[in-house]
């Protein structure tokens, strides 16, 4: 490897276009052009300087900006597309979404579902594609910070005359005194916080150089967030469960090993009121109909103490009575419990008495819990009704069997056998809502329904989620970096006496504006002459 | 408290409007000396600070009214938008003090307000999902970021209206005078809705949805597209002249028709009365100004803007969605249009620093960037729609 070494002595890495040290033009292509292009002080990158192995290409490939803006639009337009019709997650499960997107956008539809956009923020080649943006910039931020802090480091304070000469604000003047001229600046400078480097009597003033980390900062951050992201898939990392529990009910907590119990100690709905609410919201209240105030399970959480058999009824320890509302989660250990749904006036109890169809009279009642119901329930007396079978969410299916369709109590229906002194025997019959079916005939005695009891139904979202630290991590210090990049400027001054003139140039990686108020506030009254915008000049002669 | 919070936004809104003439009128003046604005851009400036102290007084007292920031519902987050813009405006002026930005930056903050008061106005109270601090957190310094990227779009529109030559044909002139006529649009929204909703226009539909479900919808406009089998029940109103299939939002549809048809002859009677292109008569406001320095103004806009937009957009996003809806993302589309947002803005810093797309370039992506903020404020709240759906009809 050769090392390229200038006038002024310095040995600069090969590649290097801006001697580190004096600022020398080194490359000859750059040598014609009026202006200096400062870019990352025209130092050494890896990726301008070897193209051979493969390993060369896969680098220079992904240290381009220009393929990372490219990877940056096509992901804004993939997450565009996702977002014209709603993604898979989001559509009401009442069909299978395959017949979904059909059904309610046509054949737009279809070709969205046919194409996959319905999961796409999932899909392999949206993921390829953010996973692509991360490499871009891990390799972007590396070829690009290690040489430039180099630069920076390494800079001298006597810059060569061709690089104080094509910087973009430059000028030459002279003055009377000059000691007594670069004194004064050299104060003014000092109060706006530039520090002050000198040499052979030429001045380097210069503030804000951590803003050129802030871009390499915030890059670091944002892999940190997607590092966060990607671990969300290991194992234990994530917990994403729904607990229904209904009022009064005690369960165990999904995912946590069974340690902890919770009870659902009451569902609460509220509407917001007219009467009783601010009398401003009147107006939205009775244009809405009803307008949802809360959502609220009063909760008591429970863990387990010692170890327990399977089967056995486990001994539970209170830890705390706690109201779960939107926006106000109940936390505990690394999990978190989430109102997101409820279901009101679920059934839950049945309750009937056994007649006699002809006299009406009633031999006992009967309660089922329609989540626990017993096999037999005795009357006394010689009377009592076995349950045959029971089906909780009965239909006929397309036998005309009688089946249920799911566990939960929406439309409960019993085989009863009804046992009384005169029909030892028993009678059976089949009870739904509203509907009485005896299948062997006429009986004597009916199950006659007496009433129902209903409860409140609450849905928890359990979450667990060990990546938030890092992803918190990620953005405060992506935060940090875009601020630090953003909100401060790197600014130098050079101040060079060249055969009895004194030369003024600046540089600030943006904000020119302020750079040559900066400037000029500075050599007011020094006598020096304020340096000239030549970029703007330029745009000037040209329009 | 109401009524006074609403004529303080009104004050607002005539003194926004005020300024705007004044800051034209700085450019016109004859005799302005050398250095620094004249006295009709500092009449200019106080008179949008006052505008500005208005409008944050509506705020305070909705605010003490309703007992939660007025940032819930379409109007309300609208309004603080245009009130943000000019907060910005005035900001960047001090920097900057250039009156020609005034005159970009107002009528859009104007636009704005107006296009806010087409929707429900009432105080609305609070759904569970809103009730949380980070409500005023999140929306406001996601407003705010909007805001000032929104400054950029203005200072963007000037270098182009400068730097576009109005004198021959070229795609630069055709897509200039389209954002003009876009604008021109939306004015041409505001006023048709104001006026009919002023004349109280209304026209009961009967109408079969796509599940097939009978339902009533209620138009303030004179229908030209009726909905799916619509039968009009309210007497002696316009019957529409064709009818949509079901899964056509024909409601919407109509209004968007209104709109555009109002933009039309707006335009039209601009460009007779001006006798050239709306970029050409505005052409010599931008006279005096220096190309660089509007260009300069673009770019630290952005700067500004970007990251308080994130961090309101995306950080304090997540945080609060971490809370309500138990996740930080989740790919709702407003979410990803405040994503798709952060990613076109990182491109256009990208493209700046490192492959030069400064000036012209730079401008038109100021105004693109403007389309996607204005486009996940309007469409995506009143189109897509997700869980950020408080946006209403």
């Amino acid at each position: 490897m050769k090392e390229v070494k200038c006038d002024c002595g310095h040995v600069n890495p090969i590649g290097t276009i801006l001697c580190e040290s004096c600022g020398k033009v080194l490359e000859e292509k750059e040598k014609d052009k009026k202006l200096l292009d400062m870019r990352y002080e025209g130092s050494a990158r890896r990726s301008q300087t070897y193209n051979k192995t493969l390993i060369d290409k896969i680098w220079n490939f992904f240290s381009s900006v220009k393929v990372g803006v490219w990877l940056i639009v096509i992901t804004l337009i993939a997450s565009a597309v996702g977002t014209i019709l709603p993604q898979e997650m989001y559509i009401p499960p009442i069909m299978p979404a395959e017949e979904y997107y059909e059904d309610q956008y046509g054949w737009i539809g279809k070709l969205y579902y046919d194409l996959g956009f319905h999961n796409l923020y999932s899909s392999w080649w949206y993921l390829i594609l953010i996973a692509s943006i991360g490499i871009s910039l891990v390799i972007c931020s590396l070829d690009r910070v290690v040489p430039l802090y180099r630069a920076l480091k390494k800079q001298k304070v006597s810059r060569h005359e061709s690089y104080l000469q094509r910087q973009r604000v430059f000028g030459a003047s002279q003055t009377e005194d000059t000691d007594k001229a670069f004194t004064m600046a050299k104060e003014k400078l000092k109060s706006k916080k530039y520090s002050i480097r000198e040499e052979n009597g030429n001045i380097l003033a210069e503030k804000g150089r951590f803003s050129r980390w802030g871009p390499y900062v915030n890059h670091v951050g944002l892999i940190i967030f997607l590092i966060g992201g990607m671990l969300r898939f290991v194992p234990g990392m994530y917990v994403d469960k729904i607990l229904w529990i209904r009022e009064g009910e005690t369960k165990v907590i999904p995912e946590t090993n069974g340690e902890y119990y919770l009870k659902n100690d009451g569902f609460i709905l509220e509407m917001y009121d007219k009467e009783k609410d601010k009398e401003v919201f009147g107006e939205a209240i009775d244009k809405a109909g009803m307008v949802a105030k809360n959502y609220q399970s009063n909760v008591t959480l429970y863990k387990k103490q010692g170890d327990t058999v399977a089967g056995e009824e486990a001994d539970l320890k209170k830890v705390k009575d706690y109201e779960i509302k939107v926006n106000k989660p109940l936390k505990f250990e690394n999990f978190a419990l989430y109102q997101v749904d409820y279901k009101l006036n679920e059934l839950n109890k049945m309750s009937f008495a056994l007649t006699n169809k002809k006299t009406g009279d009633e031999y006992g009642d009967l309660t089922v819990d329609l989540n626990h119901p017993q096999d037999e329930y005795d009357l006394g007396n010689g009377y009592k009704a076995e349950v045959v079978s029971y089906f909780p969410d009965f239909e006929f299916d397309e036998n005309g069997e009688p089946v249920t369709k799911s566990r939960i109590p929406n439309n409960p229906a019993f085989v009863f056998k009804m046992f009384t002194p005169d029909k030892p025997d028993g009678e059976i019959s089949f009870v739904a809502i509203r509907q009485t079916i005896e299948p062997f005939g006429d009986n004597e005695y009916k199950m006659a329904f007496k009433g129902i009891d209903t409860k409140n139904v609450s849905a928890l979202t359990v979450r667990k989620d060990l990546t938030l630290w890092i992803i918190a991590l990620g953005g405060v210090i992506f935060m940090i970096g875009v601020a630090q990049g953003s909100y401060w400027n790197h600014r130098r001054v050079w101040l060079r006496r060249v055969n009895g003139e004194v030369w003024v140039a600046g540089h600030t990686n943006k904000n020119w504006h302020g750079l040559k108020r900066e400037i000029e506030a500075a050599l007011d009254g020094t006598g020096i002459k304020m340096p000239e915008d030549q970029l703007q000049n330029q745009s000037e002669k040209k329009g | 408290m109401v009524t006074i919070s609403s004529n303080l936004l009104y004050t607002a809104f005539i003194l926004y409007l005020i300024a705007t003439v004044f800051f034209a009128g700085s450019i016109k003046d004859k005799n302005r000396t050398k250095k620094g604005p004249n006295r009709w851009a500092a009449i200019g400036l106080w008179i949008s600070i006052f505008g500005f102290a208005a409008q944050l007084g509506y705020f305070i007292t909705r605010w003490i009214a309703a007992g939660h920031a007025p940032v819930s519902n379409l109007f309300e987050f609208t309004t603080f938008f245009g009130m943000s813009l000019v907060g910005a405006f005035i900001v960047i002026y001090l920097i900057y003090k250039t009156p020609i930005l005034g005159v970009f930056t107002l009528p859009v903050a104007v636009l704005m307000i107006a296009y806010a008061s087409m929707f429900p106005r009432e105080v609305s109270p609070l759904i569970p999902a809103l009730q949380s601090d980070w409500l005023h957190i999140h929306v406001t310094t996601a407003a705010v970021g909007q805001a000032i990227l929104a400054v950029s779009f203005a200072a963007g529109l000037i270098y182009l209206v400068k730097s576009v030559d109005q004198t021959k044909q070229s795609k630069q002139r055709f897509w200039l005078e389209a954002v003009m006529f876009g604008l021109v649009c939306t004015l041409g929204f505001i006023i048709i809705s104001s006026s009919f909703s002023a004349s109280g226009y209304k026209a009961e539909f009967n109408w079969i949805d796509k599940n097939g479900q009978e339902d009533v919808l209620e138009y303030h406009m004179p229908a030209l597209t009726g909905p799916h089998e619509g039968k009009l029940i309210t007497e002696g109103k316009f019957e529409p002249l064709a009818e949509m299939p079901a899964i056509i939002n024909a409601k919407k549809l109509n209004t968007v028709i209104w709109s555009l048809a109002s933009g039309v002859i707006l335009y039209l009677a601009l460009r007779l009365i001006l006798r050239k292109r709306i970029g050409a008569a505005l052409q010599p406001l931008a006279k005096n100004i220096n190309l660089d320095l509007v260009d300069e103004i673009a770019y630290r806009s952005v700067l500004i803007g970007f990251p308080v937009f994130t961090l309101g957009a995306l950080i304090f996003a997540m945080i609060w969605a971490q809370i309500a809806w138990t996740r930080f993302w989740g790919w709702d589309p407003k979410e990803v249009w405040a994503l798709i947002t952060f990613l076109f803005y990182a491109a256009y810093l990208h493209l700046r620093l490192s492959k030069g797309w400064h000036g012209e370039k730079s401008a038109w992506l100021a105004v693109i960037g403007f389309i996607i903020i204005m486009f996940n404020l309007v469409a995506v709240n009143l189109v897509i729609a997700g869980l950020h759906s408080y946006a209403g009809s």
